[in-house]
């Protein structure tokens, strides 16, 4: 029987995959999450944010480290346009020790992260989304009542050394939907850690 | 008594020696050059038109479902060496991690398969060429033959990894 649904499980997987998750012009669910600082973080709190910058990350990720200060600089650079940071750790830290709750406060404070840090306490909210990797950032802006997804991928394009970045997506999709424009391109790639699951056995 | 005290020494040298040499040998068992290589020198491995079955992985050292699933690869390749099946492993470690933490893994796990570093930071030009259906997220596992290619976005057990290489060399 366990045997059986593991079966099932792996069948659903193939069967359903990538295609699962939010999509450019998709809606975007909103989320109540536990930040770091013990106050739970939903996007309705935000009424006057034009969108959000959603990035799931994550605290043992090498290339989450390399963008956490640019991270900090796009919540600074954004947050004053109507476009605040909401950074979303996905992992289960019974999969990803490091990835803990305790040690993402302590990583907050290491960095002084200006934007909230919340987590997505039994993994509720990533698949819903889409998420595959940390860090994977989900751009969303608000259109009526409703915050809808324009830009999905990376941060920039050299994820690794941010003196040799050529093309800012993000802040480049942020800055088109002030001025009224479509992001382009609205879907980008970057290599990122697999968000941590217990895997059944 | 000088020719005792000669004798002394060339027997402590000898002793010596042969303490020391089996040490300098395993220090240097060799690692086989790991390559760093961009995408457009990649690329070619991912295309390669022959009757051999190709099972490229993407992984890092810091990537812990990437270690986790190292030695099924390593037993595929032992399992499958003389059934024309290549596997290279593709490391995404940064490049100037080669020295300090690639090599070592690689001789502390006794890495059979080949191994290579991909330094090309551009990823989302890449990322696609590799498969369509790639976020970025790894391990990810490409296997590819003449007929069938087919990607993974997945950590693998070695059994699963067979039954996917099974049908394919009843096809070749």
């Amino acid at each position: 029987m366990k045997r059986l649904s593991v079966l099932f499980a792996l069948v659903f997987f193939a069967v359903t995959g990538f295609a699962q998750g939010l999509r450019v012009g998709d809606v975007a669910p909103d989320f109540r999450l536990l930040n770091v600082d013990g106050k739970y973080v939903s996007m309705a709190d935000y009424p006057d944010a034009k969108g959000f910058i959603i990035i799931f990350s994550s605290n043992h990720c090498p290339f989450v480290v390399a963008v956490e200060d640019r991270m900090i600089a796009l919540h600074h650079e954004f947050k004053p346009k109507g476009f605040p940071l909401i950074a979303i750790m996905p992992n289960d830290p019974a999969a990803e020790p490091r990835d803990s709750y305790e040690l993402m406060q302590v990583r907050a404070r290491e960095k002084g992260f200006p934007f909230p840090y919340v987590f997505d306490r039994g993994q509720k909210i990533y698949p819903q989304y889409g998420a595959t990797h940390t860090p994977h950032v989900f751009l969303l802006e608000r259109v009526g009542n409703e915050l809808r997804v324009a830009y999905i991928g990376a941060i920039d394009n050299n994820v690794r050394n941010a003196d040799q970045v050529t093309e800012r997506y993000l802040a480049n999709a942020i800055n088109a939907l002030l001025e009224g424009r479509r992001p382009n391109p609205e879907v980008t790639r970057a290599i990122g850690c697999t968000i941590k699951r217990v895997r059944a056995e | 008594m000088k020719k005792i005290c000669k004798v002394f020494i060339a027997t402590l040298s000898l002793v010596t020696l042969l303490f020391l040499l089996p040490c300098r040998i395993q220090a240097e068992t060799p690692v086989r050059p790991i390559p760093i290589v961009n995408f457009d020198q990649l690329k070619p491995m991912l295309h390669l038109d022959n009757d051999s079955i190709y099972v490229i992985n993407f992984w890092a050292t810091w990537c812990a479902p990437c270690v986790r699933e190292i030695p099924a690869f390593e037993k595929l390749y032992e399992q499958f060496k003389d059934q024309k099946v290549q596997v290279i492993l593709v490391s995404l470690d940064f490049p100037n991690h080669l020295e300090s933490r690639v090599i070592p893994f690689v001789q502390r796990m006794n890495v059979q398969s080949r191994v290579i570093l991909l330094d090309d930071p551009d990823a989302n030009r890449w990322i696609p060429m590799v498969s369509d259906q790639w976020t970025g997220a790894i391990p990810a596992t490409l296997i590819y033959s003449r007929d069938t290619r087919k990607f993974y976005q997945r950590e693998f057990y070695f059994e699963e990894l067979k039954e996917i290489i099974l049908p394919m060399l009843n096809q070749n």
